[in-house]
């Protein structure tokens, strides 16, 4: 009994020590965005009232208010895309599927595997050529359509009930009604799942906007928390600023669809 | 009479079928599979613009003479091979310490150490990048405590720019493999471990005689995904160390990205060596596979 209590105690310690590390970097970034540059250097840890001479400062020096328009922009319409682009295709390849169909899903999983950079160059030529360098059509294009996301909704349309579409197809509703009006509102919880990690990823983006955005007026959120560290002396106040700036919408996204977004990342897998 | 008709319908839906995977399917070949045809024909040129002509095998020859280049390769697999076990190892323990029914607080500890994963690549890398700095909050620690009596240059040093990066790799990336963990131990019959417990297994014992064979397809799946994420990296070596000192901590990803949009843009070498991270991706990804087949 008293080693069983013994083991648990330490059980709680390690997990304790672990949250302690994973909240930390947070909670100092949350911290040092509302304190003085000075002040966090010396080691201020608790909140403090210099978060509107940050944000003053923050915007003189960079676009953030622009940038950030530019992430949701880009973001929030590459989600829609890819949702609708990928689930159709996803069901496309489970509910009418054959060998041909299989065949060509295969080769599409295979693209899972080709590293961005190998793609980046070629990329970045026929964009530029397509005159589609700082626009929207060139930040989402690339990730519309997603190996992972083709894979999880074929998934998730393995469960859907043939029955129910035989019944809608005797009540005369076509093969895209079908989708559109019984297929998403049953896969609620794999679109909320898909969403929240296709977000993340179009937010986070970092290396296929730092190319293809050559205008400081189409920059996004993550790279003008990049520009900021480019300077030699760092006020690390307005720095963490725009760190905690561009983490907010992820952050937000992360707490109220936790689950989902633990799904999502899993959701091909199962 | 009805037979006909059956068969025109399957054919219908059939085409039905090829209509709604064809934009999904299309895109993939027009973003994945053209490009990276054309990387494969770009590696074979140099020049700039419309005066890239062929240059036979010397973009690959190139490479192996490129030291930095190879430094980026050293400092990649070394990144590989030291931060994903750790990660791997620790995001098990986690897992299967989380995985017990009577723990307290568990879905606060779930949503503590998962935590990590909302923030995006460039901003934890510029907030480790803070921490670790000469007047960042670790020196002071540090000092403080007495176990430096100076700042240490932790991102102008070699080896520890290094270790900074694994540092901050490990800190975002365990809690999410933590989850897929979690997500495989729920499908495992909880019985099995009360019977465990029953017959007197211990802890230890448990987790490596049931706990890693029945995870083991996801954790193959981790690996694999950790790898291919490893070779790709290119936001931390960015923003945390900027690939310094002098390339000590540069990435394969930065390296190109430095030779086709940071130096004179040289498209045919760089392409040359993303070819070699595509094929150093398969391998990885084959072998894998073959080492988590054997084990059945």
């Amino acid at each position: 009994m008293t080693k069983a209590k013994v083991r648990s105690f330490f059980m709680y310690v390690f997990l304790i020590i672990v949250s302690f590390i994973s909240v930390f970097p947070l909670y100092w970034m949350v911290s040092a965005a509302t304190n003085k540059s000075a002040e966090v250097i010396s080691g201020r840890l608790i909140p403090g009232t210099y978060f509107a001479e940050n944000l003053k400062n923050l915007l003189a020096n960079q676009n953030v208010g622009g940038a950030f328009v530019n992430s949701v922009k880009y973001s929030v319409i590459l989600t829609l895309v890819s949702l609708v682009v990928s689930s159709l295709a996803g069901y496309g390849f489970e509910i009418y599927h054959d060998k041909v169909k299989d065949a060509v899903m295969s080769v599409i999983l295979l693209a899972m595997m080709v590293p961005f950079v190998a793609t980046m160059i070629p990329l970045f030529q026929m964009f530029s050529t397509a005159g589609w360098l700082n626009t929207t059509i060139g930040f989402i294009l690339p990730t519309i359509s997603t190996p992972f996301l083709i894979m999880m909704f074929r998934q998730s349309a393995r469960s859907f009930p043939h029955d129910i579409m035989e019944a809608a197809r005797i009540d005369g509703l076509s093969e895209i009604r079908i989708f559109f009006q019984m297929f998403i509102p049953t896969m609620r919880s794999t679109y909320a799942a898909a969403m929240t990690i296709t977000f993340m990823n179009a937010w986070n983006s970092y290396l296929w906007p730092k190319v293809i955005m050559t205008d400081a007026t189409s920059q996004t959120m993550p790279m003008v928390v990049a520009n900021l560290t480019q300077g030699y002396v760092t006020d690390y106040g307005m720095l963490m600023l725009a760190v905690l700036i561009c983490t907010l919408p992820t952050a937000i996204v992360f707490f109220c669809l936790q689950n989902a977004f633990a799904e999502g990342i899993t959701g091909a897998v199962k | 009479m009805s037979k006909p008709k059956k068969m025109t319908l399957s054919r219908k839906h059939n085409l039905t079928g090829w209509v709604f995977l064809m934009p999904g399917a299309l895109l993939i070949l027009l973003m994945s599979f053209v490009p990276m045809f054309r990387a494969l024909l770009l590696s074979f040129k140099t020049g700039v613009g419309a005066a890239m002509k062929s240059c036979g095998i010397l973009n690959y020859t190139r490479m192996f003479q490129d030291t930095v280049f190879i430094q980026s390769i050293k400092n990649t697999f070394f990144y590989l091979i030291i931060q994903v076990p750790i990660m791997l190892i620790f995001a098990l323990i986690l897992a299967s310490i989380l995985n017990n029914k009577n723990l307290k607080f568990k879905g606060l500890f779930r949503t503590m150490i998962f935590l990590p994963c909302a923030t995006s690549l460039v901003a934890y890398a510029v907030i480790f990048r803070s921490l670790f700095a000469n007047n960042g909050i670790i020196n002071l620690l540090l000092v403080k405590l007495g176990i430096l009596n100076q700042p240490y240059a932790f991102l102008t040093n070699v080896w520890s720019a290094r270790i900074v990066i694994i540092i901050a790799l490990l800190w975002r990336w365990t809690g999410y493999n933590m989850v897929f963990y979690l997500s495989g131990l729920q499908n495992i019959e909880y019985s099995i471990y009360e019977a465990a417990k029953i017959d007197g297994a211990s802890a230890v014992q448990t987790f490596f005689r049931i706990t890693v064979p029945l995870l083991k397809p996801t954790i193959l799946l981790t690996a694999i995904m950790s790898t291919n994420g490893t070779l790709q990296l290119f936001d931390e070596s960015v923003n945390l160390t900027d690939g310094g000192p002098a390339n000590a901590s540069i990435t394969m990803s930065h390296y190109i990205y430095n030779m086709s949009f940071k130096y004179v843009p040289n498209f045919g070498y760089a392409a040359a060596m993303s070819f070699l991270i595509l094929i150093l991706v398969a391998i990885l990804a084959f072998l894998q596979m073959k080492v988590g087949d054997k084990r059945d």
